[in-house]
């Protein structure tokens, strides 16, 4: 049957010829306790659940199929209620990014949304009432499916549940922004189309999926089917009537409209469009004006999809979900060595959480060696009492609570230590000299196989081992802080690393659940380069004359987590001098040392702000340190110089080879700082914004690759 | 220490749909473990009073305890139905009497005052454990001619039955399907099977089966509600040329799960649980196993004796028709008519099916569903034969007995 949806369905599919089709399979069943004839969907891709059932334009074209199917039925009378389910695990994912990632146009764009919109509103205009049974995974178009049926129920033991179109740049465009309010109330649509996307895509669990009033009923994963279609026959039969509350169509709608934007104004400071969008839908859903809301979907997934923030969101997305999972340039997994035992040198803050995270991940004995038992006696206390806290929380049990603590231990003597240990990690003073030396009585103790890593943030690997006799087994091991917060490790080979040490390194960083990049033996590795050069900038041209306030609104279009200085407060002062004299050292017609910096380190201040206003204000005492020149730039001077360097560095650090490719760089970006999606790390937005031609004579990525293909 | 011998009593009892076996049967796609678990969680929703850390025991059987029917069943499908880990289970064989054993094994423990409460149950998935997968015979079987050839294969047993008693024709193991089809399609009628299963999603992803995609069991799939004896007459006898038995006049081969809830009766009662029938009695017992199907005559000659009844106490018979001409052998046995009313009111195994060790508890709840209807009867007896040459008899108790004032 050819109908103007079908025919915009076909026209969509011609552009996406790869696109893995999901069937609507449509079975009939009688309903228990004599319900009558009803007719199930199945979504259902035809792979396993380790392949989640997504709507591309063929897939939506074969539901369409289906409810072309159904609605005939319907109207014949010849079934009493359409259900629609997912494959075992999982319900629907949405729609497939890899078909969204390749339109080029406005109108093909266009065309999805509609498309999408044009199905699933079939499912509420039928002659029976419809049934979605969210069996598993459900997600974006997989949620709004199930939104356009008549009842909905919930299985409790659903992996994933969300509307996370606003974490990676679009708004939920199939319904979700229009339907959603209206079916529990704007605030709580809100928190979930707005505040748990700008959350890290946090996950609703089955029981809010319930108790948000989304599900009007939930079931045990173990025969949530059947229990369904029951719940379905007593609806049909009458003997059960759904109760939903009535929605506050009042000030509260305003309310919750208002708070969304200030969660999105702390999250991405109005550099990214689509939470934005999606709330001035959900605004406009007041009027219950499903049709214009659809509308306004439509267009506002066209705008996203054919905008730059969108398409690195993909692009970060799928670093973080793809490249993470498979580092570039990291050798053949089965190089790698087991890894049994660990030694840790240092008892400090820094290698007693290195210690935890071991323990932790990998559950093999973890030895902390130190200059004296005191200090020792400490840092096997740090991490019985993280221990214990995790228990506390309930996150371990008392039996693997005794275990870990069973398994770290501290000795005075590295040779008892370290003697049957696999892998060695140094975490003590940043000074060459005091790191060499602690190597070479590792050596000395270990076995021969054993890995020598460390976690110097600036050194040189090459040097560090150049003393060894086994240098080819020293490894850089650069975490990030908060080191079980943050998921970048940077892995540096050495000039004489092997492959299967430097495999065994990606095994163990696998083990810790890192996303491990594999980086060159160059001065400050990827992140604290660049951000060194990014702050570097800023700090110039403060130095020169420019305003703080203005050189720190200069990079707020960025959406960058914090601002540059509060950066410099959290890393503190004194270590930001640190690496820029280490980096001023490598690089010195790049790196300058800030005097003013310097004045501000020596002050003892631990930063340039005070907060007695509860907002960040110039500390009097700081500005009265400050020598500035007369040179004063304007914001967008500001950011043009700053994002210059920024780009400057990266090529620079792409020629020397530090990385294999600018992926790497944005990966970093992403998992060691905290920079955002919309962004795509760094350099989509420097092709993006010119910044990389203009700095560099070139872009870093190629047209299609983070933005809209040619 | 004194020991009180305590009266155990049938609680519950329910089944899935049972399915064909083979790849267009409604379970082709789905395990068997997971029916049974379906099974249990039905038993425990339709008894919300019962605590489930109060279940002492799960006895499941199966008779090919490999793959989804492997793993001590009992334990892991105990916990996959999201009972208590405190709970124990263990898995059980007896062939096709899995099930009825499980029962009387659960009954001595709580006899015994080792078990309150125990669930027992069986399942059997024939497509995905066809009979004979994974066995190696003992060779000296056959070479000390302790067993015929045939006693490996039932039908052959069956055809070897006909043999022993000239006078079960084909015609009447024949006419005796016919009836059984007849009486399942009416107790369907009347609602009679319906209350005590457990519907069953089911996935499809094979076109040439049917609809594909999930859809749901509600029905016993084996029914060929319509026999008649012309439509049976020229069916092959696969077991032997111009041989008597057929798939007409047999259980099939079947996918099906069931589970009961076997209690001390002072335990039920003070936990508000029902008594659907109380156990007086069980035996099992050998004979020749190239003639398996007369087993359930010594099995009930001493189930009898041991309850100290006759078969004239005996108001109403569940027995498992694996094949017409075994039910037949013990009929003439016992000199009843085989079309006594007393005899498998609601039709049997050649009508529902028979997923080996899975059938003893749906002969139970059977009983236990016509002993509600028919207060008048007393004493109610469950029997099958069973592989190798055995049966089995479970002598049951009738709790609404009204002194039988008809």
């Amino acid at each position: 049957m050819s109908t103007p949806t079908s025919e915009l369905l076909k026209g969509a599919a011609e552009l996406f010829p790869d696109e893995v089709v999901t069937q609507a399979h449509v079975r009939h069943l009688e309903l228990p306790g004599g319900g009558g004839n009803f007719a199930l969907i199945t979504l259902d891709n035809g792979l396993d659940h380790t392949k989640p059932t997504t709507f591309g334009p063929q897939s939506l074209a074969n539901l369409d199929a289906a409810v072309d199917q159904v609605e005939k039925e319907a109207a014949e009378g010849t079934i009493v209620g359409i259900g629609i389910t997912g494959k075992p695990f999982i319900f629907a994912v949405g729609a497939d990014l890899k078909g969204v990632e390749l339109l080029k146009r406005h109108e093909d764009a266009l065309a999805i949304g509609k498309g999408g919109h044009d199905v699933f509103r079939r499912l509420s205009h039928l002659a029976v009432p419809t049934f979605a049974y969210y069996n598993g995974a459900a997600m974006g178009g997989g949620v709004e499916v199930g939104l356009h049926c008549s009842y909905r129920t919930v299985s409790s033991s659903i992996a994933a549940f969300s509307l996370p179109e606003v974490f990676l740049g679009l708004v939920p465009g199939w319904g979700g922004c229009a339907l959603l309010p209206n079916l529990i109330g704007a605030d709580k649509a809100v928190s979930v189309i707005i505040e748990n996307s700008l959350n890290q895509n946090r996950q609703l669990k089955a029981g809010q999926v319930y108790e948000l009033g989304i599900a009007d009923a939930i079931f045990e994963g173990a025969d949530f089917l059947e229990q369904s279609l029951i719940w379905t026959s007593a609806v049909l039969r009458g003997e059960l009537q759904v109760q939903r509350p009535e929605i506050d169509r009042g000030e509260a709608w305003d309310a919750a409209v208002a708070r969304g934007r200030f969660v999105a104004d702390s999250k991405v400071h109005g550099a990214a469009p689509a939470a934005y969008r999606a709330l001035d839908i959900i605004e406009a859903a007041k009027s219950g004006d499903l049709a214009a809301g659809f509308d306004a979907e439509d267009q506002a997934l066209a705008d996203l999809i054919m905008g730059g923030e969108l398409r690195s969101g993909i692009y970060a997305f799928n670093l973080v979900q793809k490249r993470a999972k498979r580092p570039a340039g990291a050798p053949d997994k089965s190089l790698a060595r087991p890894v049994t035992k660990v030694g840790v040198v240092g008892a400090g803050l820094m290698a007693s959480q290195l210690a935890l995270l071991f323990l932790r991940r990998l559950e093999v004995p973890v030895v902390l060696t130190d200059i004296d038992q005191e200090r020792i006696d400490k840092g096997v206390g740090y991490v019985h009492t993280e221990i214990e806290k995790l228990r506390g929380k309930g996150r371990i049990n008392q039996d693997k609570a005794n275990r870990l603590k069973a398994l770290v231990t501290g000795v005075l003597d590295k040779a008892e230590g370290f003697a049957d240990a696999d892998f060695v990690i140094e975490a003590v003073f940043e000074e060459m000299s005091v790191k060499q030396q602690v190597f070479a009585e590792v050596e000395a103790v270990a076995p021969a196989h054993a890995i020598l890593a460390t976690n110097t943030s600036s050194l040189s690997i090459t040097e560090m081992a150049s003393k060894l006799q086994h240098p080819e087994r020293v490894v850089g091991f650069h975490f990030f802080n908060p080191v079980a917060v943050l998921p970048l490790l940077e892995i540096v080979r050495g000039e004489k690393t092997d492959d299967a040490s430097l495999a065994t390194a990606f095994g163990v960083a696998r083990k810790l659940k890192k996303s491990a990049v594999l980086v060159k033996d160059a001065p400050a590795f990827v992140v604290n380069r660049i951000l060194t050069r990014f702050m570097g900038e800023i700090q110039n041209v403060i130095d020169e004359g420019t305003p703080v306030a203005v050189a720190e609104k200069a990079v707020e279009p960025l959406g960058l987590p914090m601002s540059p200085l509060v950066l410099l407060e959290l890393v503190g002062p004194a270590i930001g001098l640190h690496v820029s004299e280490t980096l001023n050292r490598a690089f010195p017609d790049r790196f300058t040392v800030s005097p003013n910096l310097a004045a501000v380190v020596k002050a003892g201040k631990r930063g340039f702000y005070v907060y007695d206003s509860g907002k960040p204000e110039l500390d009097p005492e700081v500005a009265a340190l400050l020598k500035q020149g007369d040179s004063v730039l304007t914001e967008e001077q500001v950011r043009t110089r700053v994002m210059d360097a920024v780009a400057q560095e990266i090529r620079l650090m792409l020629d020397e080879g530090v990385v294999a490719e600018p992926q790497d760089i944005d990966l970093c970006l992403i998992t060691g700082a905290g920079w955002p999606f919309h962004l795509g790390g760094i350099t989509p937005y420097l092709d993006r914004e010119g910044y990389s031609e203009r700095a560099t004579g070139r872009k870093f990525l190629a047209q299609g690759v983070a933005s809209v293909p040619a | 220490m004194p020991r009180t011998v305590r009266d155990v009593v049938f609680v519950d009892g329910v089944r899935t749909p049972f399915g064909k076996a083979g790849p267009k049967g409604i379970y082709h796609e789905t395990r068997a473990d997971d029916l049974v678990v379906k099974a249990i969680r039905e038993l425990l929703r339709r008894n919300p009073d019962l605590d489930p850390a109060r279940i002492d025991e799960v006895a499941l059987a199966a008779t090919t305890q490999i793959g989804d029917q492997g793993l001590t069943l009992g334990r892991t499908a105990g916990i996959l139905a999201g009972l208590p880990t405190s709970v124990p289970g263990y898995s059980i064989d007896r062939m096709c009497a899995g099930a009825m054993t499980a029962v009387t094994a659960v009954a001595g423990g709580v006899s015994l005052g080792a078990y309150d409460i125990a669930v027992a149950g069986g399942v059997e998935h024939m497509g995905r454990h066809p009979m004979g997968e994974g066995v190696d015979p003992n060779p000296r079987f056959v070479s000390d001619k302790l067993v015929d050839e045939s006693a490996l294969f039932m039908g052959m047993t069956a055809e070897n039955l006909h043999d022993r008693y000239p006078g079960i024709s084909k015609q009447r193991a024949d006419e005796y399907a016919v009836r059984s089809q007849e009486k399942a399609a009416k107790a369907y009628a009347d609602g009679k099977i319906q209350a005590d299963l457990v519907p069953v999603a089911v996935r499809r992803t094979n076109a040439e089966a049917g609809e594909t995609g999930w859809g749901l069991a509600t029905a016993d799939e084996p029914m060929r509600p319509g026999t008649t004896l012309e439509s049976l007459a020229g069916l092959k006898t696969p077991f032997r040329p111009h041989g008597r038995v057929t798939a007409g006049n047999a259980a099939g081969l079947n996918d099906g799960a069931t589970a009961s809830l076997i209690a001390a009766e002072d335990v039920a009662r003070e936990l508000g649980l029902p008594v659907k029938m109380r156990l007086v009695s069980y035996a099992f017992a050998g004979v020749e196993p190239e003639v398996m199907g007369i087993g359930p005559v010594p099995a009930t000659e001493k189930a009898l004796a041991k309850a100290g009844l006759t078969i004239g106490d005996i108001g109403l018979f569940e027995i498992n028709e694996a094949f017409a001409v075994q039910v037949l052998a013990m009929l003439d046995h016992f000199g009843i008519p085989e079309d006594d009313a007393r005899v498998n009111q609601y039709g049997g195994a050649i009508a529902f099916g028979h997923p080996l060790a899975s059938s003893g508890v749906r002969l139970m709840t059977q009983l236990a569903r016509q002993f509600e209807d028919q207060p008048h009867v007393r004493y109610g007896l469950t029997s099958m034969c069973v592989g190798f040459g055995m049966g089995g008899t479970v002598i049951w108790e009738n709790p609404h007995f009204d002194g039988g004032n008809k």
